[in-house]
């Protein structure tokens, strides 16, 4: 049963206006579903609802608008579904496009900050260990609760707002210490040394995604070099293949220093090996392509290109000399590329003809020129969502592969033959 | 107010309150988002079972939901446009779900019941088939969840 704060209570009664009353009937019949006995504090939240899905979307936030609510905790937003700073790049319908657009600038008004990345974990500020947050988008969640070891339950539309707004949560899911222990083991073969690894750690979130569905799955054996990228992707793959929203690397994550920290001392349910061909029987599961098939594009940054990741990407442009053979697409947050022009490299990839997009993604909208034919990434998400949402084919590769196929205008895969798998 | 000879009936948790009642329509977990076209009605994943199948007006028989947390979004988007399920009965707690279906009835007072049924429970009304109707009256805890013969509609 769910026993209410006197705050909470007064926000409940419309003491704090009819936009914070409508935000908390949500967030406690929310807590009532969850079976939840108390709502807590959060320090931020982050907003997946100003991607426009129809007119309830927008019906949502105008209500919050009209009534001159604001967001009582620091708010980030997801990406929405245009580039509001290169607008021209939509395709869509217009009545869409001004929808979409109202939803991004209506959220604004709420307090807002105009981040619209899927990846808030590459702004200034960040959750730290322990915090309470309410976070929305499968990624970002996976990455808060992994990563950061920040609390927060795999929320989605219309909760994240009424959260932000009332700035509670219910106490339940990932939120509770013990709801946290891993229950599956994955002991996962060593790919640290294998050149193009970024795709085998992708690949390894798929399976994690498919093993765990929506538990708490521990890995052993990633590389003790793992970066936080790296981390992005394989978390970024898990949330799309299952709904995993948190994962513990034994020795990497901050939860995690041993196996029986991540397991909270009781034995895992479930353990399961991965061996490299297992890895690679996935890279050949996600791409549709052969060596040497024609390609419209390549569209890296999903979840959102890093400033580290920029700059990898620049160091393999400078082995090329030619002009690009096909479009290239990477999308990023507004924040990153502000970092990007003061270091001079957004200048040299617009000069090479990189298309940097922000504010949304080339999966979820029609930004890209071309949107039928062959398109390569090294995304583990991008390549399973991208057929069905947009309508592309999808090449599959490293990032290395990536930016040779682009110079070449078809597929190329380093030292490794796609028909057998053999490196 | 339906004079009715329920073949069978039995009590289920209401996440959502509602009165609802028709033909019950099996299908394996469906993503919303991504899933579901909410102009036309139908089920739009290619891979899965139930391709093409409308969920307007049906009492939606799903044993638990997945995919995208934005599908709170889109099930409301559905229940708006009249291309909604009339009812939700799942096995599995859904909080993406739940949500859907209580913003819809803030926004635009939409009285759609979600109710969690047992397996056992679950599997008669997947098997009987026919027209399914759910009582969950406003703050009560426990729904009435009763299965018509298909010729009753």
């Amino acid at each position: 049963m769910l026993q209410l704060s006197e705050r909470d209570a007064a926000m409940l009664n419309g003491e704090a206006g009819s936009g914070v009353a409508l935000a908390m009937r949500i967030v406690t019949r929310t807590a009532n579903v969850m079976g939840a006995d108390r709502l807590i504090d959060i320090t931020s939240a982050h907003i997946d609802g100003c991607l426009y899905h129809g007119a309830a979307s927008l019906d949502f936030v105008e209500r919050f608008v009209q009534s001159e609510t604001r967001v009582a905790v620091p708010t980030t937003l997801n990406v929405g579904s245009l580039d509001l700073i290169h607008p021209e790049l939509y395709q869509g319908e217009q009545s869409t496009q001004r929808a979409a657009e109202r939803l991004m600038k209506a959220h604004i008004e709420l307090g807002c900050e105009s981040s619209f990345t899927c990846a808030p974990y590459q702004l200034k500020h960040r959750p730290k260990l322990g915090d309470q947050i309410a976070w929305a988008e499968s990624n970002a969640i996976v990455f808060a609760n992994s990563v950061l070891g920040a609390r927060t339950s795999r929320y989605g539309d219309f909760l994240d707002l009424a959260a932000a707004i009332t700035g509670r949560a219910p106490y339940a899911g990932l939120h509770v210490t013990e709801n946290r222990a891993a229950q599956i083991l994955i002991r996962v073969a060593d790919f640290g040394a294998l050149p193009g690894r970024d795709v085998f750690f992708a690949a390894l979130g798929f399976l994690l995604g498919k093993a765990a569905g929506a538990s708490v799955g521990a890995i052993d054996g990633l590389p003790p070099d793992t970066t936080e990228d790296e981390l992005k992707a394989l978390g970024a793959a898990a949330a799309s293949s299952g709904a995993v929203a948190l994962f513990h690397g034994i020795g990497i994550t901050p939860e995690a220093p041993t196996l029986d920290a991540a397991c909270q001392g009781k034995p895992p349910a479930r353990v399961i090996d991965v061996s490299l061909e297992e890895l690679r029987a996935v890279r050949r599961h996600l791409n549709q392509a052969k060596p040497g098939d024609a390609l419209v594009a390549v569209s890296l940054g999903t979840p959102h290109f890093s400033v580290t990741e920029f700059e990898q990407l620049a160091a393999l442009f400078a082995a090329f000399s030619a002009p690009l053979a096909c479009d290239f697409y990477v999308n990023t947050s507004r924040f990153v590329l502000w970092q990007l022009e003061s270091s001079g490299i957004a200048n040299t990839l617009a000069s090479r003809g990189v298309q940097i997009v922000l504010d949304t993604c080339t999966y979820i909208t029609p930004v890209m020129k071309k949107m039928s034919g062959l398109v390569m990434t090294n995304s583990g998400k991008w390549a399973l969502y991208a057929p069905a949402n947009i309508g592309v084919r999808v090449a599959y590769g490293s990032m290395n592969e990536c930016v040779r196929s682009a110079f070449t205008g078809k597929v190329c895969f380093d030292e490794h033959d796609e028909s057998t798998g053999q490196l | 107010m339906n004079t009715m000879n329920p073949q069978a009936s039995f009590n289920a948790e209401a996440l959502t309150s509602g009165f609802a009642r028709g033909p019950g329509v099996f299908i394996e977990p469906l993503s919303f988002w991504g899933g579901y076209d909410t102009e036309t009605g139908t089920i739009v994943e290619q891979s899965h079972p139930a391709f093409g199948q409308s969920l307007a007006g049906v009492i939606l028989l799903m044993a638990r939901a997945k995919g995208s947390s934005s599908s709170s979004s889109v099930l409301a988007e559905a229940i708006r446009n009249k291309t909604g399920p009339a009812g939700i009965v799942l096995c599995e707690r859904d909080l993406i779900i739940a949500i859907g279906v209580i913003v819809a009835n803030e926004l635009y007072a939409s009285q759609v019941p979600l109710v969690l049924a047992s397996s056992e429970d679950f599997e008669q009304l997947c098997k009987t088939g026919g027209v399914i109707q759910i009582d969950a009256p406003a703050g009560e805890e426990t729904a009435r969840v009763a299965i018509e013969r298909s010729s009753a509609l």
